[in-house]
């Protein structure tokens, strides 16, 4: 299936330095429309930068990035967040000092009909946008299970809901294409469930996504494909199952073993 | 109650020349309203983007002398033979190009914020504000330097029913100035209530994740420092009308301190927050005035604003709005449920 659909997001001799470090040396890989692609490396392989770089944070030094036909070159992060590729962070996902309604209104921006104009008059338009604006919130934030939570602030949310909602955040930027910077970094396994749940009901609502992640068995489990990076080239891209078993992957994971003596 | 409270305020800012007989305080009350207006404008920067400008008395400055050069009329002749010859326009299309101008100089500053943020920014501030001081004092040609900008005239405006109408006793103009304020207050409300304003908050709280959701951070960073400009311009305008003498003394570095105190001590980022601190820090001068030796006044006036921030350090409007949700829950009504769908568009 994923054979046949078009490259939506295609990564072209990307290579990133900075100064006399080499984060990134030659990075090529291409996203099919509708998969889930698992980007996966040891720490500081360079999964974090090839995100910036994709979304526009961080020029690269050479190469370039192809999104449906459009090349990101010289485009801020947020032209690309409106061409609907967005994506969320690792750290300090979500505005803090926010109540989690606060959160998702802010994100659906975009979504927004109303001018300056219509803001300062109180037009008609202004008051029909904003309620559809609520209405938008409520169903992003029933979608990933934060409908309890919504005068909360945000920065008080336990670490693993502070998750939900950064995906809930980029889900109202209305995405083509969600990059998930380590999505269920300290969640715990009922948790990173329902957020593997929430991610394969992202997906099939027509969403592609790049994943960065940590926890093996998350990864394995949601992606189509895996792509692996170590010290910013990739050492093996495939199918989940042949990943696991391929032997420079375990290598860059594990050490060399025996072999070294 | 929600609904009564702006009322009993409208009705208190509508009766104050009634029960305020002393012309003295009325006039005290006056000035402090402009500051009022001006440290408004610097909430919508400090407050709700997070940019502090230290220069923003510049804007009010520019305000004024916009006001008043273009009531009075100016020559100036430039290198080359040309000159520029203005005439007299009305005191009220003085107020307008007042607005226009500081506006505009808030678009340049904010086009220049695009580059620099925090303490960059409040630096650049600081220098503008000391150029335009510099400007209004040796370029006596147009400005009369430290001689100062005299006898600019009043206001006059045709209101229906009574015609042709001169602002010039204190009642007069400070229902004007009340209503500047309102409608300055309108404006905030309406932008900080709307998805511009969530867009300037997301920037003050984090960039990177503002502009990854698709906002676009210099446009409303700009935004938000062209309408505070404009808005100290226009109070800028008021100022230079009502005390009818301009001299380059107003860009000094204290009148932006003194706003910055509103705001701060009022509470930054609260629609009240800048009113609450003008109150405070526009009356007390006065009242201290009344029985302590000078030297004694200026000391009350810093240990007040140190209390303030030591005792409540994100200003008085929020802590006095905690307390009130304290007092409510502590009370069990049944209304503490709060849905948070509704309550985006009211406070």
């Amino acid at each position: 299936m994923t054979a046949q659909a078009d490259i939506v997001l295609s990564i072209e001799h990307v290579a990133v330095h900075f100064g006399g470090l080499i984060a990134i040396f030659d990075l090529n890989f291409e996203v099919r429309e509708g998969e889930i692609v698992g980007l996966i490396g040891p720490n500081g392989a360079g999964k974090t930068t090839a995100f910036n770089v994709i979304t526009g944070f961080l020029k690269p030094t050479s190469g370039h990035v192809r999104y449906r036909a459009t090349s990101l070159s010289g485009l801020k992060p947020h032209e690309i967040a409106k061409l609907g590729l967005v994506r969320t962070f690792q750290r300090t996902s979500v505005f803090q000092n926010n109540s989690v309604f606060q959160n998702v209104l802010i994100g659906l921006h975009d979504r927004g009909r109303s001018t300056l104009w219509d803001t300062l008059l109180a037009l008609p338009r202004e008051s029909r946008s904003e309620q559809e604006l609520v209405h938008d919130a409520h169903e992003i934030l029933r979608l990933v299970g934060l409908e309890q939570r919504t005068s909360e602030l945000a920065g008080t949310l336990p670490y693993g809901e502070q998750r939900l909602l950064g995906i809930a955040l980029a889900l109202a930027a209305k995405p083509s294409m969600l990059l998930l910077d380590e999505p269920v970094s300290g969640m715990n396994a009922s948790e990173t469930a329902r957020c593997m749940k929430l991610v394969e009901r992202i997906r099939g609502s027509g969403v592609t996504i790049l994943l960065v992640e940590h926890d093996m068995p998350m990864v394995m489990k949601v992606s189509d494909r895996v792509v692996v990076l170590n010290y910013g080239r990739i050492i093996a891209e495939g199918p989940p199952a042949a990943i696991q078993n391929d032997p420079e992957v375990i290598r860059a994971y594990l050490g060399q073993g025996k072999k070294r003596a | 109650m929600k609904r009564l409270l702006p009322l009993f305020w409208l009705l208190v800012i509508a009766t104050v020349p009634l029960w305020l007989r002393d012309q003295y305080f009325l006039h005290v009350t006056i000035t402090t309203a402009i500051f009022i207006i001006a440290a408004m404008s610097l909430n919508l920067l400090l407050g709700y983007t997070g940019q502090l400008s230290l220069g923003h008395v510049a804007f009010f400055g520019i305000g004024a002398y916009a006001s008043a050069l273009t009531t009075l009329g100016f020559n100036v002749e430039l290198p080359g033979g040309f000159a520029i010859v203005h005439t007299p326009w009305p005191a009220v299309a003085g107020f307008v190009i007042g607005v226009i101008v500081a506006g505009l100089s808030g678009y340049a500053i904010g086009k220049l914020s695009f580059k620099v943020r925090g303490a960059y920014f409040v630096i650049v501030t600081i220098s503008f504000a000391e150029v335009t001081r510099l400007v209004a004092l040796n370029w006596v040609e147009l400005t009369q330097g430290p001689l100062a900008l005299t006898n600019i005239p009043p206001y006059t405006l045709w209101i229906p029913g009574i015609g042709e109408y001169e602002f010039w006793n204190k009642t007069a103009y400070y229902y004007l100035v009340a209503v500047v304020g309102l409608l300055a207050y309108v404006i905030i409300k309406r932008l900080v209530n709307s998805r511009i304003g969530r867009a300037m908050i997301a920037l003050k709280e984090n960039e990177s994740l503002a502009s990854s959701v698709g906002i676009d951070v210099t446009r409303y960073l700009v935004l938000a420092a062209v309408v505070s400009a404009a808005m100290a311009g226009a109070a800028g305008s008021l100022y230079a009308h009502y005390v009818k003498i301009i001299d380059p003394d107003i860009f000094l570095f204290i009148y932006t301190v003194t706003m910055v105190i509103m705001v701060i001590t009022g509470g930054k980022g609260t629609l009240a927050g800048p009113i609450v601190g003008g109150v405070i820090f526009g009356f007390m001068p006065v009242i201290v005035r009344s029985f302590a030796a000078p030297a004694v006044q200026w000391i009350l006036y810093g240990a007040l604003m140190i209390v303030i921030v030591f005792v409540l350090p994100r200003g008085i409007v929020p802590a006095i709005e905690r307390w009130a949700a304290n007092w409510r829950r502590s009370r069990g009504a049944s209304d503490a449920v709060v849905l948070a769908g509704p309550k985006v568009r009211e406070e």
